[in-house]
């Protein structure tokens, strides 16, 4: 059971940090922290305009990344989950690859897949694709046999134990996976999104701003990627919410 | 109704469970299956199922060779198995989405199913109520005591109509007063449908009371079936008379003794 984050609690998590914000800017007293007096009326500016391009083409990497993983992690988990004999083989090889950070290889994927959003959408993708693995073939192999065996005594074969059982039992594993590793996804694109591009959120705070000093304009960015950050969380857990009811039950 | 023709079985330690093991039950009668742990008795039961295959021999369930679960045939396994994610009424109704995803194919589903919403609808609310439970359709398991959960169970079984119900140690996991009561249920349903049954047991209070003629198994190869009359089926009342208490100390020497005949 899980529990419920409201509507009011995010707002007070909004404010005090907010309040947070202003009461370092005002004890640091240095350019490096603006106020957010400043930040925030010249965010709601510039996001109707050319923040705003960069931080779609941010969202889209990552919604793209999300997609990609979830199309080919979940039936590979599923698969994994389900034969443990091949788990076995394939097992050892997943548990060494998860834990290694998936950025180190962005040269390789720059050299192999060319300098292309392709390539900056395939490493984040590379990410979420192992968390989602390892989550929903554990999910799938976790299952009860006797769970198993009693939908199969109503009937069901291989095709309908997908149906009934497997896919509703691996979409709250795969939402919970989502949720966990959107925020790595985000810092990994920060850094995808530094070189090789001209648009993007971390091109945007990095290049266009920080280096040559625009610091209430770079905080414009930061806050563009937070809530790029917060909304895809958000988002994922209001999903979530919906299509796990049995999670959040009292 | 079943029909297990020189049954073979054994899992990988080559080690005969069932050799050359013959039994029938006919139509219409309840029986219970006792035995120590690891006797088989489960086995038996997912065999008749349709969910083990046997090493050897032929189990027919209502004159059909049983080779994958029957779509008439009910099972209710000790834990409950339901879908941790739906609620009852969802759960109860799994039979019916299962039928209704293949059709009448007579392989999933009976051949000559029929789809009426409203009868579906009808047989759900029907069972919920009967088995006491339709206040708790829009629940989660989770929120449900083990009781409530295997009575969900069985109404899910009952919806698909079934000739024939097995059940895998249903009340093993619950306390004694809703044990008995549930035990009730099934007496008074066995009664009113007259419907075939076969419950594994480790408990010899509820062979006797469940079960009309008890199939006695051994932790050694079973190869003749040893079967004890009783007449004490559904007299849960009896529970605490003389003459009850000597069925079941009789049966408990039987099983401690093995192999030494019934009376």
């Amino acid at each position: 059971m899980k529990k419920k984050a409201t509507l009011l609690s995010t707002l007070a998590g909004v404010c005090m940090l907010f309040g947070l914000w202003q009461l370092l800017a005002l004890l640091i007293h240095r350019p490096i922290l603006p106020s957010p007096i400043e930040v925030v009326p010249l965010f709601l500016k510039n996001i109707a305009g050319e923040l705003g391009l960069h931080f779609l083409a941010s969202a889209a990497r990552v919604l793209s990344a999300i997609a990609l993983a979830t199309l080919l992690a979940a039936p590979l988990g599923l698969a994994l989950g389900q034969m443990p004999k091949l788990d076995r083989v394939v097992g050892p090889l997943v548990a060494i690859i998860y834990p290694i950070p998936k950025i180190i290889f962005l040269p390789v994927i720059y050299v192999l897949m060319g300098i292309s959003d392709l390539s900056k959408i395939i490493l984040i993708a590379t990410i979420i694709f192992f968390q989602i693995l390892v989550v929903v073939r554990d999910e799938a192999a976790g299952l009860k046999q006797e769970l198993i065996l009693s939908v199969k005594s109503l009937g069901a074969g291989r095709r309908a134990l997908f149906r009934f059982v497997y896919i509703p039992a691996s979409i709250p594993a795969i939402l919970t996976a989502l949720r966990v590793s959107v925020g790595t996804a985000v810092a990994v694109l920060f850094i995808a999104e530094q070189s090789l591009t001209s648009y993007g959120l971390g091109y945007y705070i990095v290049i266009e701003t920080y280096q040559v000093l625009l610091y209430p304009e770079m905080y414009t960015g930061i806050m563009g990627m937070g809530m790029l950050g917060v909304l895809l969380y958000l988002g994922i857990y209001s999903i979530e919410r919906k299509l796990s009811k049995h999670m959040f039950v009292e | 109704m079943i029909d297990i023709q020189e049954l073979f079985f054994h899992y990988g330690n080559g080690v005969d469970l069932f050799r050359n093991f013959s039994l029938q039950v006919n139509r219409g009668e309840a029986w219970t299956m006792i035995g120590p742990s690891g006797c088989g008795k489960s086995t038996l039961l997912l065999i008749i199922a349709g969910l083990k295959r046997p090493t050897a021999g032929k189990v027919s369930v209502g004159g059909q060779h049983i080779t994958r679960a029957r779509p008439s045939t009910g099972l209710v396994l000790q834990d409950h198995g339901l879908l941790p994610w739906a609620t009852i009424e969802k759960n109860s109704r799994l039979g019916l989405e299962v039928r209704k995803f293949y059709g009448p194919d007579g392989k999933h589903s009976p051949a000559d199913l029929k789809f009426d919403k409203d009868d579906d609808d009808q047989r759900v609310n029907y069972w919920l109520n009967w088995l006491g439970i339709d206040n708790l359709k829009t629940m989660y398991p989770s929120q449900l005591s083990r009781g409530q959960r295997q009575r969900a169970a069985i109404a899910r079984t009952l919806v698909l109509q079934p000739d024939l119900l097995l059940m895998d140690e249903p009340f093993s996991a619950l306390d004694a007063p809703i044990r008995e009561e549930l035990q009730k249920v099934m007496n008074n349903f066995h009664l009113e449908s007259g419907l075939t049954s076969l419950t594994v047991t480790h408990d010899i209070e509820e062979a006797v009371v469940l079960g009309e003629k008890i199939l006695i198994l051994n932790d050694r190869c079973n190869s003749k079936p040893m079967i004890l009359e009783n007449h004490f089926f559904g007299k849960s009342e009896k529970r605490n008379s003389s003459e009850f208490n000597d069925r079941c100390r009789a049966l408990k020497s039987i099983l401690m003794n093995g192999r030494s005949g019934p009376e």
